[in-house]
């Protein structure tokens, strides 16, 4: 059975259309990567998805339960966790995870040690009693991570989840998120705008831009399509000559250069090189998702991400300090 | 379609937070203790309406509903906060219905307003009015459905509102008009008639009516119209603070 099933998925709101329908199916056990640029509807489908926004039209079954007239059902199911952080911080991470426990109905005396599991599992049993108001950014991250799946969900959404967070954090989040899916099959939507991410945890990625999936494949099946091996040439190339080339799968002229995808670059850019024409300058290097999303949505992602990221935190930071 | 375990860790969260934040607990009480000692002691030669009792002894009972009134608005209104942030996203997409979490909130609010009251009712059975225990159980008890429908109120306004930048509006437009139309500070049965008409329509009228009438033996309306009043305001401040909450979404 699929864990989740959308069909036409759309999300208008007053000016913009979030989600222009999405049609999707994602198996149990999948690690799917939902790619794209800030605003591309990321959030939104998740959202949707999770039934924290309604439709405007179409539908999705998540966990067998129909988002719009079995929200309850589905909420049981899966575990979220969200963009920014949501966790109470004039409590502490046990408390948080206590009062989550009790929200997800489960039996009050599995509460306590499956907390002390969740807590080890993320590497803050030392500091279960502290305020999560004097806990790190990362360490933030993880006890959310630990608050989603307490409950046992079927499929676990993570949107962003290593926004902001320092390279440090961010592998240790990884690879809790490994672990999630070997150890208990968890069915994991994964939204991202860090490529690096999608490529080195999805099974499957979905490329989303202005509300649509452009493309859906492994991230190894994605970067075939661009080639696997970009050559970057200058000079007076033979492009016919370059073109007519078997290995090749791409010839794109940017600015004073050619970018050439083409497989297997150590047996073949010998034969690159000798068809190629006079060429002054050769570079050659893997292909990246970053290629891919440029090849399908036409722009490249993740330019104002970083910034976005650091306008989060500021925002936060700021709402907090008024706060009360 | 209500869920208990879900009211109960609601209410224990806003139990722990308010327990946190001593300074609130006391900030809350300072305006009223003004009223009481310095407005109610201040005016000594003001004559009581209600023969036998000062002019501060009269004023205790609207005081009292003064500190459910603004402990009420003011937690009420705090859901913007935890719209912006923290719990309320948590909540949101958690596996309980609206009207549980609407109840969860406004039990937490309760809280709060009734553990100022207990505050307020020792300090003042002690410096100003003697009560008995069969007075200061009762007035806690009327305290109840009092904080429960204002503070319905609150988080009505607390869900439609977008910013925390109406707070001061709310306060202005609703919270200080609610409390001195209430009858608080003087008689009903003289003031002028259109303080009269308006007061009728303020649910803490009756709040006031009823303090006044277990404390001082003496209400400008009788004690079951008081109840009555109240009964229909807590339905009706549920009714729309569910719909309220029924229509809450995530903030982007």
């Amino acid at each position: 059975m699929a864990a989740i099933k959308t069909d036409n998925l759309v999300k208008r709101y007053s000016e913009v259309t979030a989600v222009n329908g999405v049609s999707l199916e994602i198996p149990e056990g999948e690690v799917f990567g939902l790619l794209g640029p800030n605003g591309a509807g990321k959030t939104t489908l998740i959202s949707m998805l999770a039934t924290l926004v309604s439709p405007t039209s179409g539908t999705a079954l998540v966990a067998g339960r129909d988002i719009i007239t079995q929200a309850l059902e589905v909420r049981r199911h899966i575990g979220i966790v969200f963009q920014e952080p949501s966790v109470d911080d004039l409590l502490t991470a046990r408390e948080n995870l206590y009062l989550h426990s009790m929200l997800y109905g489960m039996p009050r005396r599995e509460i306590s040690p499956k907390i002390d599991q969740m807590l080890k599992l993320v590497n803050l049993s030392d500091r279960a009693d502290s305020f999560v108001k004097t806990y790190s950014g990362g360490m933030r991250r993880r006890l959310e991570i630990a608050r989603g799946l307490i409950h046992g969900p079927k499929i676990l959404f993570l949107d962003e989840p290593t926004l902001g967070l320092d390279p440090a954090s961010r592998k240790a989040v990884w690879s809790h998120i490994r672990d999630l899916k070997e150890a208990h099959n968890t069915t994991i939507i994964l939204t991202t705008h860090y490529m690096e991410e999608a490529d080195s945890l999805a099974d499957r990625i979905g490329i989303i831009n202005n509300g649509r999936i452009i493309e859906l494949d492994t991230p190894a099946a994605l970067k075939k399509k661009v080639g696997q091996d970009l050559v970057f040439l200058t000079g007076e190339i033979n492009e016919a000559g370059i073109k007519a080339l078997p290995f090749v799968n791409s010839v794109e002229r940017e600015n004073a250069h050619w970018k050439i995808g083409i497989t297997n670059s150590g047996a073949n850019l010998q034969a690159l090189l000798n068809a190629g024409g006079r060429i002054d300058e050769v570079e050659v290097r893997r292909v990246t998702l970053d290629d891919v999303f440029l090849k399908f949505a036409g722009q490249k992602i993740g330019e104002d991400a970083e910034e976005h990221a650091e306008g989060i935190f500021q925002r936060i930071a700021t709402s907090k300090a008024t706060r009360r | 379609m209500i869920n208990i375990n879900a009211i109960y860790a609601l209410l224990l969260r806003e139990a722990k937070i308010f327990f946190r934040e001593k300074e609130r607990i006391v900030s809350i009480l300072i305006s009223p203790l003004l009223f009481l000692f310095v407005m109610g002691k201040g005016m000594a030669q003001g004559h009581s309406p209600v023969l036998g009792y000062t002019y501060q002894q009269f004023i205790f009972p609207g005081i009292m509903a003064m500190v459910i009134l603004f402990t009420s608005i003011t937690y009420g209104l705090y859901i913007i906060w935890d719209k912006r942030l923290d719990f309320l996203k948590e909540v949101l997409a958690a596996p309980i219905s609206r009207a549980t979490l609407f109840v969860g909130k406004a039990l937490g609010g309760m809280l709060g307003a009734i553990i100022e009251t207990l505050l307020l009712l020792l300090i003042g059975a002690a410096f100003i009015l003697p009560l008995n225990a069969f007075q200061i159980a009762l007035s806690l008890a009327a305290a109840f459905p009092v904080s429960y429908m204002i503070t319905n109120i609150g988080l009505t306004i607390g869900a439609k509102m977008k910013s925390m930048e109406g707070f001061g509006l709310v306060m202005s437009f609703l919270t200080w008009p609610l409390f001195f139309f209430s009858g608080a500070l003087f008689d009903l049965r003289t003031a002028a008639p259109y303080i009269k008409i308006i007061s009728l329509f303020d649910p803490v009228t009756y709040s006031v009516d009823l303090m006044r009438g277990i404390m001082l033996g003496q209400g400008a309306f009788p004690v079951w119209a008081d109840l009555a009043a109240i009964a229909f305001f807590c339905l009706a401040t549920t009714a729309l603070g569910v719909a309220a909450f029924g229509t809450l979404q995530q903030e982007k």
